[in-house]
């Protein structure tokens, strides 16, 4: 049963990487959006907010097509990446992994959000008293304080962007070796008349992946309780 | 020296606060909601005065006419809380040391000596400021505040939370401080008695009007 063929380590290697990259990639952005809707008041907020929360309730086939109009080869974004800094996105593993990150994204933004939230702002004002400029609060006070709720946000991503599968192959197709995830592969497995037992090799790895997401997310959760506690 | 002429509205509360003050402990001293806390926090640069000056030994960080408005990380204050609020992520050793590297300070271990000998509070350096007892933990923020080196300390009500035998053995520390560390004070308290024994001037509060400036003799005056 676990004879994994060279196709599925594949996809498996594939998907990793694409996770990866569009978790490591979004969490800086994640990081800065969550820390505006957390702390800031500006025109617009409820807007970001919605915009952020977008890809979870659109249907994923219509974010991938919205990405294949942007990012695509003729898009308005992507011909100018690709004409000025040649950066393409269409039919890529890269395209992918922003098709990852876009999905994902509202999952990792949620947690970190919730972490700087619960941030006692008086610890923040304590550290101005002592002479720390706002960046540097946020660097020394803010965000190691939310460093639990980074890990958990950048945990769910990534679970998150390993499993997609609509977004992703509307934009990018589903060509072995290059955007074939896991899911993609599944998917072509079960279309496929022996394909059986090597879709359900690959629904057991997406399962232990899933599982073991979450336990890792909630062991950062708690973690999170303590440091707020200062044991 | 500290001299501070400032109006502030806050909602339906007026501050109206004048006083210039050489003395090493000026005491803020009034009922709760008479405007000592919104003083001190004015002071310290977290609240923005509607109108008016105020000078921290001899530079105006406040002076609405210029459009002069320092920010408190600039002001050098040091600022001890009612609730210590150390940094739970660090521990003591870190907490101390928190203020010199904010302040690109350079390490002064005789300093370092002095404050926690001052304190007592070489036993807890290497502990987590969730296993600290209230009155340590507040002793450890007044270390804190002293160690960032700054011009004038401010002290909002630090023994408040603490109960009747925790400031007893709280008090001495502050009297030693007034009289070895050489950091000028502003310190808030609703307590006359606190007050007598710290303050070498106060500045009475009611309804947020300054109602007696001077000597520690204004507080027999009742408040």
């Amino acid at each position: 049963m676990f004879d994994i063929s060279p196709t599925e380590w594949t996809a498996i290697l594939l998907s990793l990487r694409v996770a990866v990259i569009a978790t490591l990639v979004a969490t800086p952005f994640g990081i800065a959006l969550a820390w505006l809707l957390a702390r800031r008041d500006f025109w617009g907020k409820s807007l970001l907010d919605a915009a952020v929360h977008l890809p979870l309730v659109l249907p994923p086939v219509v974010t991938g097509y919205l990405l294949l109009l942007t990012f695509g080869k003729r898009g308005l974004v992507g011909g100018w990446l690709a004409d000025h800094l040649g950066i393409v996105f269409a039919f890529r593993w890269t395209g992918a992994a922003l098709a990852c990150g876009v999905m994902s994204f509202p999952l990792l933004v949620r947690p970190i959000r919730l972490s700087i939230e619960a941030v006692d702002r008086r610890l923040e004002q304590a550290a101005e008293t002592l002479g720390a400029a706002p960046w540097r609060v946020f660097a020394t006070v803010t965000l190691p304080l939310a460093l639990p709720g980074v890990l958990a946000g950048m945990v769910l991503g990534f679970a998150k962007a390993i499993g997609e599968f609509g977004a992703t192959i509307t934009f990018v197709s589903n060509i072995p070796g290059e955007t074939q995830t896991i899911s993609s592969a599944i998917y072509s497995l079960i279309q496929t008349p022996d394909g059986d037992s090597a879709a359900a090799r690959l629904v057991i790895i997406s399962v232990v992946l899933a599982v073991g997401a979450l336990v890792a997310a909630e062991v950062f959760a708690r973690r999170a309780t303590a440091r707020l506690h200062g044991q | 020296m500290l001299r501070v002429d400032i109006t502030k509205q806050l909602g339906e509360f007026s501050l109206t606060a004048a006083f210039t003050s050489e003395g090493r402990v000026t005491g803020l001293f009034g009922a709760s909601g008479s405007g000592k806390t919104s003083l001190i926090n004015t002071i310290a640069g977290l609240v923005r005065p509607d109108r008016g000056t105020i000078v921290i030994d001899g530079e105006t960080v406040d002076d609405t006419a210029a459009g002069i408005h320092i920010p408190t990380y600039r002001r050098r204050i040091g600022y001890v809380f009612q609730d210590a609020r150390l940094f739970p992520h660090l521990d003591i050793r870190q907490n101390l040391d928190y203020g010199r590297r904010m302040n690109g300070l350079t390490e002064d271990p005789a300093q370092h000596k002095r404050v926690v000998d001052l304190l007592d509070i070489g036993a807890l350096l290497d502990r987590r400021p969730g296993k600290l007892s209230g009155g340590e933990r507040q002793r450890v923020a007044l270390g804190r505040a002293l160690l960032s080196k700054p011009r004038l300390l401010l002290l909002d009500e630090p023994l408040g939370a603490l109960d009747e035998s925790r400031k007893l053995e709280i008090l001495p520390y502050l009297v030693r401080l007034r009289d070895e560390a050489g950091v000028p004070m502003v310190y808030v308290s609703h307590d006359a008695a606190e007050l007598r024994q710290l303050a070498t001037q106060i500045v009475m509060l009611r309804h947020g009007q300054v109602t007696a400036f001077g000597g520690v003799k204004v507080l027999t005056g009742g408040a």
